[in-house]
């Protein structure tokens, strides 16, 4: 069945131009959009508008312009920079809505997943590119934490030292750096100790880095919960359990915000859409991420990193020091880790040691591997799907479950008696959206070139019989 | 006559097994050697301790007057000695350009910030590097193939592609580890022209393991034979040839009791 199918679409889908091609994904897709959302909920002019913008990026064949492979990229960060005006305009989502919420990501939803895509890239760095498994990157983001935590907050009360910092009166005990400075230093500091870490493990190959990674993993957070007496000398380094708060929002400060133009507000919280700030400044963390990225790969580094995957033997003998070349991979990938967990932390305002045990590693390698190994675009298609389940798809769907299918109250017809709480099904969900994407699509969503050959089957009986030459 | 590679005393253990067994061993510049012996005689170990692949148990290797004993395999690539493997290892989802590239990797300065900024140096570089990568793949009969994914070239090819890319580290010494298997007569012939050109036109100085005796005689200013480990004879194709140990070694002894 699945041989025949693959036949027909050689045969009959792919001789058709491209453009002809996705036009008719366009119909079908737009002909699907009408049967689900004309029973389910409203179709309306939002909906169409948002159908429209799919096809007009989509369809026309913008790459064979010069700069044409920057319009879908582009679009897709307008439209994303605009989302805080027309997000709760939008038509309502069938199933994935709820009361107060037409299904969208709200605004905390959006800020959240700029964070995970931010690591999702960064983790991409290093398992993507250079093929080095890292079960424990939670570790990074936890490091990143920390530093906004420990230098943007009263935790070390004993000081009292301020340097742009905003959103606190000055002479407030603690130290209160700008948190600008401390994504930064987030960044650098875990990216320090990514190299820390790499030195001695990116000797390992395989299954051993995994497994080491790994523990790294488990031991961050377990300093963080048992930091608050450190070594029994009662010196508190980080809040054990109850975490450090108040962390420091961003700002722009009073000076910007007096003299230069109100809209800058002079401390996030302060502002009347602090949300919408939160958001902006992920997005933008995000298009730094994005962009180092891309650069990274088409590098010389890049393809050094590629060449590691594909053979360690046969890269070092062409003159690629291993060693160094993975301890590069590490420490980028951290380096965004970093990133990510200083700027979640004074989004939150505050550290726990919860936000970073093993669940959240496997959760942002799920991302990756879901979206596409080694290409950007997927693994941001993956961040934003996974991380969008996570803070309000499922509990979203969930209650649609409940609401149609529960109890006497049942709108459509009663499968169980009582509510199920669907939330605590998550992990097991997205476990299931792991094993059908990889049962199915084994390459990821939108996989790279790279990633697309090694799973095509075409190519595969050209495989050379490596071993049998004599 | 200067030699490029000097190796002395060279042995190498796995455990109780001596592989290489004191090997002394030399490559004049700008000649071919060749290194035959007949099946487990240590030829790919012993090429794997010059290229810093294995580190040898004692003995001491000397790339054009510097000491390179036991020094990483990309340290000993950038002095100046590439290869290619036995059995072909070439990067199989990189296209034959990104695999020429990939050897460049020593030569090229890039470093990480310049590369995220790409500055008009890197620009440079780059581009350079893949005006220079392209004219390599022509200069190995691949011209027009440079996008295509490695694993995706016939067996010829990638044959080539893996010398390419070893040109590509810009090696006073190749060393060629079995290039003809697998080839066809007439592959060959080609082959052993390439070969020629290679030290006429780039000045190169080939180390090679080879099977096909027609090879061997062919192209081989001097050949070494090892077997079980130790060399057994050493000189020109003709003095080899009529070596009594070499003869014994390839086919056996009469049974003498």
């Amino acid at each position: 069945m699945r041989r025949r199918w693959r036949e027909l679409k050689r045969q009959r889908w792919e001789p058709l131009p491209e453009t002809l091609r996705r036009a008719i994904v366009a119909g079908v897709v737009g002909f699907l959009l009408l049967v689900l959302f004309t029973p389910f909920a409203g179709f309306d002019t939002t909906a169409l508008f948002a159908y429209l913008i799919f096809v007009v990026t989509y369809v026309p064949p913008y790459r064979r312009l010069p700069l044409g492979r920057f319009v879908v990229p582009l679009a897709v960060l307008v439209l994303a920079v605009a989302y805080p005006y027309y997000g709760d305009h939008m038509f309502t989502l069938p199933v994935f809505s709820a009361t107060g919420s037409n299904g969208f990501p709200s605004m905390d939803t959006a800020t959240i997943i700029t964070v995970f895509a931010m690591m999702a890239v960064g983790l991409n760095m290093v398992v993507g590119y250079a093929g080095l498994l890292d079960l424990g990157y939670v570790a990074f983001y936890a490091t990143g934490a920390y530093v906004s935590g420990w230098l943007a907050s009263p935790q070390f009360a004993g000081q009292t030292f301020g340097f742009g910092g905003t959103g606190v009166t000055p002479g407030t005990p603690g130290i209160h750096i700008s948190i600008w400075l401390l994504i930064l230093l987030g960044g650098i500091v875990t990216a320090v100790i990514g190299v820390l870490i790499g030195l001695p493990t990116l000797r390992l190959r395989g299954d051993y880095l995994a497994i080491v990674t790994l523990g790294f993993g488990e031991i961050m957070p377990q300093i963080a919960k048992n930091g608050d007496n450190f070594f029994n000398t009662g010196f508190n380094l980080t809040g054990g359990p109850s975490g450090i708060t108040p962390i420091d929002p961003p700002g722009f400060g009073h000076w910007l915000h007096n003299n230069v133009w109100s809209g800058l507000p002079s401390d996030y919280l302060s502002a009347t859409h602090a949300d919408r700030f939160f958001f902006w400044t992920g997005l933008a963390l995000l298009v730094v991420t994005v962009f180092c990225s891309v650069r990274l790969r088409d590098s010389r580094l890049g393809r050094a990193w590629v060449a590691i995957r594909e053979d360690e033997v046969a890269a070092a003998a062409m003159g690629i020091p291993l060693m160094r070349t993975k301890t590069w991979a590490y420490a980028s990938g951290a380096f965004f880790g970093g990133v990510a967990g200083a700027f979640y932390a004074s989004y939150k305002t505050e550290t726990f040691p919860d936000d970073f045990f093993f669940n959240i590693s496997v959760f942002i390698l799920c991302m990756v591997i879901l979206g596409g190994m080694g290409n950007v675009w997927g693994v941001l298609l993956g961040a934003a799907f996974l991380a969008y389940l996570d803070r309000q798809g499922i509990s979203n769907a969930g209650g649609w479950l409940n609401d149609h299918f529960s109890g006497a109250h049942a709108s459509w017809f009663k499968i169980w008696s009582s509510p199920i709480d669907v939330s605590k099904y998550s992990f097991g969900i997205y476990g299931l959206i792991i094993l059908i994407v990889m049962l199915f699509r084994p390459e990821g969503l939108i996989p790279s070139s790279r990633r697309k050959a090694e799973f095509s089957a075409e190519d595969l009986s050209d495989e050379p019989l490596y071993d049998v030459q004599r | 006559m200067d030699a490029l590679l000097q190796a002395a005393g060279v042995r190498k253990e796995f455990g109780g097994l001596v592989a290489v067994d004191n090997v002394d061993f030399t490559v004049p510049a700008k000649s071919i050697v060749s290194l035959i012996g007949p099946n487990g005689a240590g030829k790919t170990t012993f090429f794997n301790i010059l290229t810093g692949v294995y580190k040898p148990t004692s003995g001491r290797i000397e790339l054009d007057g510097e000491d390179v004993t036991g020094k990483p395999p990309h340290a000993i690539t950038n002095r100046g000695m590439g290869r290619t493997f036995q059995n072909i290892r070439l990067f199989p989802l990189m296209t034959s350009l990104e695999n020429v590239l990939v050897g460049m990797h020593g030569r090229l300065h890039a470093g990480i910030l310049r590369s995220i900024l790409r500055t008009p140096g890197v620009r440079r570089e780059e581009r350079e590097a893949r005006d220079q990568a392209r004219e390599l793949l022509a200069f190995c009969g691949l011209g027009g193939r440079d996008d295509e994914f490695a694993r995706n070239l016939p067996y010829g090819d990638q044959r080539r592609l893996e010398v390419a890319r070893a040109l590509a580290t810009g090696p006073k010494l190749l060393l060629l580890d079995e290039p003809t298997a697998g080839m066809n007569p007439q592959e060959t012939q080609d082959f052993i022209a390439f070969v020629s050109r290679l030290l006429t036109e780039r000045e190169l100085t080939v180390l090679m393991i080879e099977h096909d005796m027609r090879v061997v005689m062919g192209v081989s200013d001097r050949v070494t034979v090892l077997d079980y480990g130790e060399k057994i004879a050493e000189g020109t194709p003709q003095e080899v040839q009529k070596d009594e140990r070499v003869i014994e070694a390839y086919l056996g002894t009469k049974a003498t009791h």
